[in-house]
């Protein structure tokens, strides 16, 4: 992988003085990040007697049993669970199709400069237009949206290319003589995809499977004009906020904070005991 | 080693296999062929749909086949768009200044200065993970910590710095402004330092030994080597806000509208035509800014080697 400790030179060396400036605006800076969500995660055990502002009546988990209380406002677990369903599935098609289109691109083709500029497109179009469009091309063939065709369509068109550039980075890093290593030894186009380039490229590939996860659990604007009637867990939330304000909107805040917190530290694990593990075996016995 | 069998041996099967090897353009072509379809179907093809949808007629019941440019006109006169425009304009220029300020010092710091790669990854994270919560949530996050009796306002009391709350903090253009910054400031971390990590350290060495200060160095090495990450930032930052829809309507207290959520009462009231003429002109105007930057530098080259 990348040449880690070299980069900053000698540890001994005198620290400039642009590092204390540059740490003093990283520290502020997450300051600034986490202050509105130290304020909800606490916002969030206020007491059944509290609101939605400071100061906190006595503290309780009040508000996150009123999430589980099924029909009360609004099926917060059922819209998770379909928000955790369309996320899997969008992260899975997303990776497929742009390691597959990552392996394409790296040779110059007709019509790739089309496609990569069609990508942009996809990338930059405002979010609710897709819905839109989507919507509409739904409307003149009389079908009827729904999350797992409509809702799911029109989140790839920003899950694909945002996963189509993170693959440009994770390739820009492979070091292609490993393949023609790999060729040199009598390896067929397969077995030098399947035991060569995935391996090596398998934690950039986790990182961008995981980065299309979150980017469809959260997303709201391509969602909401197509999702049919089932909804996720984004538009849920939107749904309470215009119709309540109470501290669940927070509960909601530090659970899924919490959710989120959990699956990272998973995947982490996971790319680096694989690394540990290649790591070891690459070491001579 | 008795190489010479070996390939005698190998030579008739990868001979018997080129038959059915197919052309390094046409392999090219079948990878990304998912990738192309999905996006021509689901991207292309609806824009198109409503590119045409936008010279329909239309009244309170359905929408008519027609071609009519009434609908882009009524837009175009209208003072309510320019206002809208500049608004959004402005907004996105303010957030991408201070997006590129914070994202290009926070990355350059994360590469160039933090020592060790395990403190790396861990400020890296620390950066990414609000992000992991929705956008909705990190939004309304800021309604108990920037208003009247909120967080902030106590803490500056508490310091006696101020005797009375400050009021412009909430549900004004000031709390979008901090909204939009906390949305989207990762968003020019994150391709930035990509680009940051690129650059060969020796470079830098080198030119602090040929006697260059450390602002010559930046403005003529480091700047030069990232502008296809600070480009892409840039991209990202600025199509955001302009395609924002529940920021400034959640923010801004109802002074100002955005583009999108003028779009999106025009959709909930079924008037497709006039709503899909002003998606329209947004995409024009996205579109002509995004080429803009691309023009200035080219992020296909740096990215497809």
């Amino acid at each position: 992988m990348m040449a880690g400790g070299s980069r900053a030179g000698d540890p001994r060396e005198r620290r400039p003085w642009p590092f204390y400036a540059l740490a003093t605006l990283m520290t502020v800076f997450l300051v600034f990040l986490y202050g509105p969500m130290v304020v909800i995660y606490l916002l969030s055990f206020q007491g059944p007697d509290g609101g939605v502002t400071f100061p906190m009546v006595g503290t309780s988990t009040y508000w996150f049993a009123e999430i589980l209380k099924p029909g009360q406002m609004a099926n917060i677990p059922v819209a998770f669970g379909r928000s955790i369903a369309l996320a899997s599935i969008v992260s899975l098609v997303t990776v497929l199709v742009t390691v597959s289109a990552g392996l394409g691109f790296r040779r110059r083709f007709p019509g790739s400069g089309a496609l990569f500029y069609l990508a942009v497109a996809s990338l930059v179009m405002p979010s609710l237009l897709v819905g839109f469009g989507i919507g509409l091309g739904f409307k003149l063939f009389d079908w009827t949206p729904d999350l797992f065709t409509s809702a799911l369509a029109a989140q790839l068109t920003w899950t694909l290319p945002f996963g189509l550039f993170a693959m440009f980075a994770v390739f820009n890093r492979f070091n292609r003589a490993y393949e023609e290593a790999a060729t040199d030894l009598g390896a067929s186009a397969w077995q030098r995809l399947r035991w060569v380039t995935l391996p090596i490229l398998m934690p950039g590939i986790i990182g961008v499977g995981m980065g299309a996860f979150t980017l469809s659990y959260d997303e709201y604007a391509r969602t909401t004009l197509v999702a049919g009637n089932r909804n996720t867990l984004p538009l849920e939330i939107y749904a309470l906020i215009s119709s309540s304000t109470s501290p669940t909107l927070f509960a909601i805040g530090t659970l899924t904070t919490a959710v989120s917190f959990l699956v990272i530290c998973t995947t982490l694990a996971v790319i680096l005991r694989m690394q540990r593990r290649r790591a070891a075996r690459a070491r001579p016995a | 080693m008795d190489a010479g069998q070996d390939a005698v041996s190998i030579a008739p099967r990868s001979r018997g296999r080129r038959r059915w090897r197919l052309s390094a353009q046409a392999v090219s072509w079948l990878q990304v062929s998912p990738l192309a379809i999905i996006l021509i179907t689901f991207f292309a093809l609806p824009t198109l749909i409503f590119l045409v949808v936008s010279f329909y007629d239309y009244d309170r019941v359905g929408i008519y086949p027609d071609f009519l440019l009434d609908n882009y006109r009524e837009i175009l006169t209208s003072p309510a768009t320019l206002r809208v425009y500049l608004s959004s304009l402005q907004f996105a220029f303010i957030v991408w200044a201070i997006t590129l300020f914070l994202g290009f010092n926070i990355a350059y710091f994360l590469v160039f200065h933090v020592r060790s790669r395990m403190m790396r990854t861990v400020l890296f994270l620390a950066c990414a993970i609000p992000f992991w919560t929705s956008g909705i949530i990190r939004t309304i996050a800021w309604i108990p910590f920037l208003g009247r009796n909120g967080a902030f306002n106590q803490m500056l009391q508490g310091v006696h710095l101020i005797d009375r709350p400050l009021d412009f903090l909430l549900f004004s253009p000031f709390a979008v402004c901090v909204t939009y910054i906390h949305l989207f400031t990762l968003l020019m971390i994150g391709p930035i330092a990509n680009s940051l990590a690129k650059i060969d350290p020796a470079l830098l060495e080198a030119a602090r030994d040929a006697g260059a200060s450390r602002w010559r160095t930046m403005v003529d090495i480091v700047i030069p080597l990232s502008k296809t990450g600070i480009a892409l930032g840039s991209i990202l930052v600025f199509t955001q806000v302009m395609g924002d829809f529940f920021v400034v309507k959640a923010m801004s207290g109802g002074q100002s509208a955005s583009i999108v959520s003028q779009l999106a009462t025009e959709i909930q009231a079924m008037q497709y035509p006039p709503a899909a003429a002003s998606a329209m002109i947004l995409v024009l105007f996205v579109a002509i800014m995004v080429g803009g930057m691309m023009r200035v530098v080219d992020v296909r080259k740096e990215l497809v080697r």
